[in-house]
């Protein structure tokens, strides 16, 4: 740590530790909605990286149009992307749940590669319509800039709006999870499945709207993503193992686990980096939670039910 | 000869051999120049993960996502030798440290890190090639399955080894020649393994030792080893509570495929000559699973025709039309999931095999034995 | 008959998320008794089941069998101490044969060299066909064990458990769909393999628990309510309130 002095060392927490913040967010958010459906149906949606992806070039997209057509609307224009984003995410979501998904819900692994081949070719998809490169939506202005509280700190206005959304959403799904009905026929659904269906839950209805906000979910993700870096077709895909673990590593039935676990993740890999290579901060972090999962397979938090 | 036969899965499971073993030995030798030869060879090296993947995950239902990782262990520790035999002190003289791997020098390495010393010795090599993918497996497997990790949470967390590794191997680049992988190997013992006449060689060497593995899987699937691993697939439970101890069984049945697929690793190095971080990534790693379904999970033999198709598809395919290949690929494995979930060899059983043996009884004019006889699972 | 007591339940004790499924448990059962626990759903029995053989870990309290304590061990161990388990949906290997799903169950062979190594030797082959016959299913040694009917099912898993000779055998449910007949049968059987061993059996059909049982345990909301003779239980007012409603 030499050549580094006590203020700057603090800076950097400081500032690493926002960036730490930002990953949080995405992250975050891309475990909810894994969460919400591994927690429901068991099944794992290898090709959730793409439905984030189709939330970021939602916002590619709106952002073009706007620029194009309606410039005077520019500054406003992203909060309708962020919900067209979530409603296109949510439609794929449900036709893949209603094409796919529902045959393969007794072969969890089936359905793993199932998924990882949907994802391939929605990756094609986006490679043949945006191309390989990276785009970037343009930001109204209220986006840009930075807030200064000090003069070695530096924290960035996107990524306090990343965060500002993730805690919206979470609240929103804690809000849909534990005080709406829908969420109680949720909840009783991947408690007692036989048991929900016999009280007259529509439990395949329960399962496809599930599935539809989850991929919502990440589809706002991608609308956050956009904010603090460019889409390419494989973008979402880079974060689909870090996103799992962070489900695994939360304990499935649990919201409070996910966010714990998403918010120790991003910021052990986010400090890490700073002080080793990138590449091995990610090293680091992997093999702790693998580690950790050792020990404790249920993940950070477990409801104990007799099986 | 009997007990043979029944080892080999009875008249049918040996006539699949039989097969196959021609094609390997003899249609592809004659039929192909070398140059096609050799790609069909590296084809083969992938088939034995998919052997691996057919014991492990079609047998034993456990499906592992990093089989890439074992492949790469083979592979890396074949081209370890190899370069290290290709770096003497004599053609390295110009550099700035000569007698160590040209990459190392790139990248101010002044001299050889300890792990890479017991490799040059050959016997050490092979020795390494079995001893540590099955090492690496028990630690994984003991840790994972004694704890009762399990179905999907097991795959994810192979997955994420095998971004680990690749990682690590990626950024490693002193030491283990970083994204480009270990290159410009040339001779075995003095034996250039670039000509024509080794690629043939080693050819033969792949296939003979392909179909080995293939006649050991078949050999632990033919005793009481081989039921057990099928009952814990269906009833884990049952046989806990039979009185055995699961975990020492899936330990088994992961350190056989990594061994395995570590062989097919270090026939890749040979037959291609090289070896690289790209062939043993989160990507690779579950295309051989898709190897192994498309042959039919439960199908050790198919495991190998599985494995040639495809990657025979995947180089036709990306030479024309590299767009349309991811598609397929995609649809290959949502296809094989949703329509033939037992492959090839599945479509062979219903479709194919009826009508052959219709036309062998007629040919005879014998009625078919009426006795059904129940074996077991093991073509 | 001794009266030694092969198996001794005290102060069990099980809780999930502070629900106690079983709450101070004390229960006994001698060598060559035939015990049945009745109750409602809920009663706790399964739980029982699954403390005993291992399946779930016990909160506190002790399960000590032949002078061995049991809640510390790992389920395979508790097997090769003769502790034997049915489970309530009949659970065999559907995709291989009787012979098969017997030979697996066959207590030779149990690690993983040992597997490898294992022969069906003559002695095998008739300890397996003995057990076949005891269990009615002689006859259909080489069926793939998925088309048996519910009831033949249930008489493989028996026998599954009966192969390895068990000190304690413990069902649950066995006559769970089975036909009149196949409950005659069932009912024969297991007064048969009663001696020289302890069953416990948790069974909701009054008819049958008559025929077998020599012990009745009444479990309700995870306690003891009642415990001695069928005739004595079936007078005692609290059973009756419990099962009549309230």
């Amino acid at each position: 740590m030499d050549g580094y002095s006590l203020s700057d060392l603090f800076s950097i927490v400081v500032m690493q530790g926002f960036s730490g913040l930002s990953l949080f967010s995405v992250l975050l958010l891309m475990a909810l909605g894994l969460a919400i459906i591994f927690g429901q149906m068991g099944v794992i949606n290898m090709a959730h990286g793409e439905f984030m992806t189709i939330g970021a070039y939602t916002i590619y997209l709106t952002s073009r149009f706007t620029e194009t057509y309606l410039p005077s609307f520019m500054p406003y224009y992203f909060i309708v992307a962020i919900l067209a984003s979530f409603v296109i995410a949510f439609g794929a979501g449900y036709l893949l749940e209603y094409l796919l998904i529902r045959h393969l819900y007794k072969r969890p692994l089936d359905t793993l590669l199932a998924t990882w081949g949907l994802s391939l070719i929605l990756q094609q998809i986006f490679r043949s319509s945006f191309g390989a490169r990276e785009v970037s939506a343009t930001l109204p202005d209220w986006l840009m800039g930075s807030w200064k509280p000090t003069p070695s700190i530096d924290i960035p206005l996107n990524g306090l709006f990343v965060m500002a959304m993730s805690i919206l959403v979470t609240a929103l799904v804690g809000l849909f999870l534990f005080k709406s009905k829908w969420g109680l026929k949720v909840r009783a659904t991947t408690q007692n499945r036989v048991m929900a269906g016999a009280v007259g839950i529509n439990t395949k209805m329960v399962d496809r709207v599930t599935f539809a906000i989850g991929c919502g979910i990440a589809g706002v993700a991608g609308a956050c993503f956009t904010t603090i870096a460019s889409t390419g077709p494989t973008s979402g895909s880079l974060y689909i193992v870090d996103t799992f673990l962070v489900v695994v590593f939360g304990g499935t039935a649990s919201l409070f686990g996910t966010i714990a676990s998403a918010f120790s993740i991003a910021q052990a890999q986010s400090i890490l980096t700073f002080f080793l290579t990138n590449a091995m901060g990610k090293v680091v972090t992997l093999l702790t939670i693998i580690a950790i999962l050792m020990m404790r397979p249920e993940g950070l938090l477990r409801s104990k039910v007799r099986r | 000869m009997k007990a043979l036969g029944k080892i080999l899965g009875g008249k049918a499971g040996a006539m699949d051999l039989l097969v196959i073993a021609a094609i390997i030995f003899v249609v592809f030798p004659l039929g192909l120049d070398i140059f096609r030869l050799n790609l069909v060879g590296k084809y083969l090296t992938f088939a034995y993960c998919a052997v691996g993947l057919v014991m492990l995950w079609g047998y034993g239902g456990i499906l592992s996502l990093g089989q890439g990782v074992f492949f790469g262990i083979g592979g890396y520790c074949m081209a370890m030798f190899l370069k290290l035999e290709a770096s003497d002190p004599v053609s390295t003289a110009h550099q700035t440290t000569p007698g160590i791997p040209d990459f190392m020098d790139w990248n101010q390495v002044t001299h050889l890190p300890a792990f890479w010393e017991p490799f040059h010795s050959f016997a050490f090599t092979l020795l390494a090639i079995v001893v540590i993918p099955a090492v690496v497996a028990y630690i994984i497997g003991v840790s994972m399955f004694k704890r009762r990790v399990s179905g999907v949470y097991f795959s994810i967390i192979t997955q994420a080894i095998a971004a680990i590794v690749t990682i690590l191997v990626v950024g490693q680049q002193g030491f283990t020649g970083g994204i480009n992988g270990i290159t410009d190997l040339k001779t075995l013992h003095g034996w250039n393994i670039n000509t024509d006449s080794a690629k043939y060689v080693l050819y033969f060497v792949n296939g003979a030792l392909l179909l080995l593995s293939i006649v050991l899987s078949k050999l632990v699937l033919s005793t009481k080893l081989g039921r057990l691993l099928l009952a814990l697939r269906d009833k884990e439970d049952r046989v806990r509570f039979s009185g055995y101890d699961v975990a020492n069984f899936k330990v088994f049945v992961f350190s056989l495929a990594a061994v395995i697929s570590a062989i097919g690793g270090a026939m890749f190095t040979l037959q291609v000559g090289f070896m690289s971080p790209s062939i043993i990534g989160i990507v690779p790693s579950i295309e051989m699973v898709i190897f192994a379904a498309i042959g039919g999970r439960m199908s050790l033999v198919g495991a190998i025709y599985g494995a040639l198709l495809v990657n025979y598809g995947k180089t036709a395919f990306s030479e024309s039309f590299p767009t349309l290949w991811l598609f397929f690929m995609g649809l290959l494995f949502i296809g094989v999931v949703m329509v033939f979930p037992e492959g090839l060899s599945g479509l062979y059983k219903v479709h194919l095999e009826p009508k052959l043996r219709q036309l062998l009884t007629k040919a005879r004019r014998k009625p078919a034995s009426s006795k059904p006889s129940i074996e077991n699972a093991g073509a | 008959m001794s009266n030694k007591i092969a198996l001794s339940i005290e102060g069990l004790t099980v809780s999930f998320d502070g629900f106690k499924a079983v709450d101070d448990l004390n229960l006994y059962v001698e060598e060559n008794e035939l015990r049945v626990i009745i109750g409602p759903n809920g009663a706790g029995k399964t739980t029982v089941l699954d403390l005993i053989c291992g399946k779930t870990k016990a909160t506190s309290g002790s399960i000590e069998f032949k002078g061995i304590e049991l809640t510390r061990l790992p389920e395979y161990k508790l097997v090769q101490l003769g502790v034997g388990r049915k489970f309530q949906t009949p659970s065999i290997y559907e995709n291989l044969t009787v012979l098969e799903n017997l030979e697996i169950s066959y207590p030779e062979g149990r690690s993983v060299l040992g597997s490898l190594m294992f022969r069906r030797t003559a002695e095998v082959e008739q300890k397996i066909i003995d057990t076949a016959r005891m269990i009615f299913l002689e006859e259909h040694l080489n069926t793939q064990s998925g088309l048996l009917s519910h009831g033949q099912k249930q008489w493989l898993e028996i026998g599954m458990l009966l192969i390895q000779d068990p000190a304690l055998l413990m069902l649950d449910e066995p006559v769970a769909g089975m036909s009149v007949v196949e409950r005659e049968k069932t009912a024969e059987l297991l007064n048969k393999i009663a001696k020289g061993r302890s069953l416990i059996v948790i069974e909701h059909d009054m008819e049958f628990v008559k025929r077998i049982a020599h012990k009745v345990t009444v479990l309700h909301q995870g306690k003891l309510l009642a415990e001695g003779s069928m005739e004595s239980v079936q007078s005692n007012p609290k059973v009756v309130e419990v099962y009549l409603g309230h």
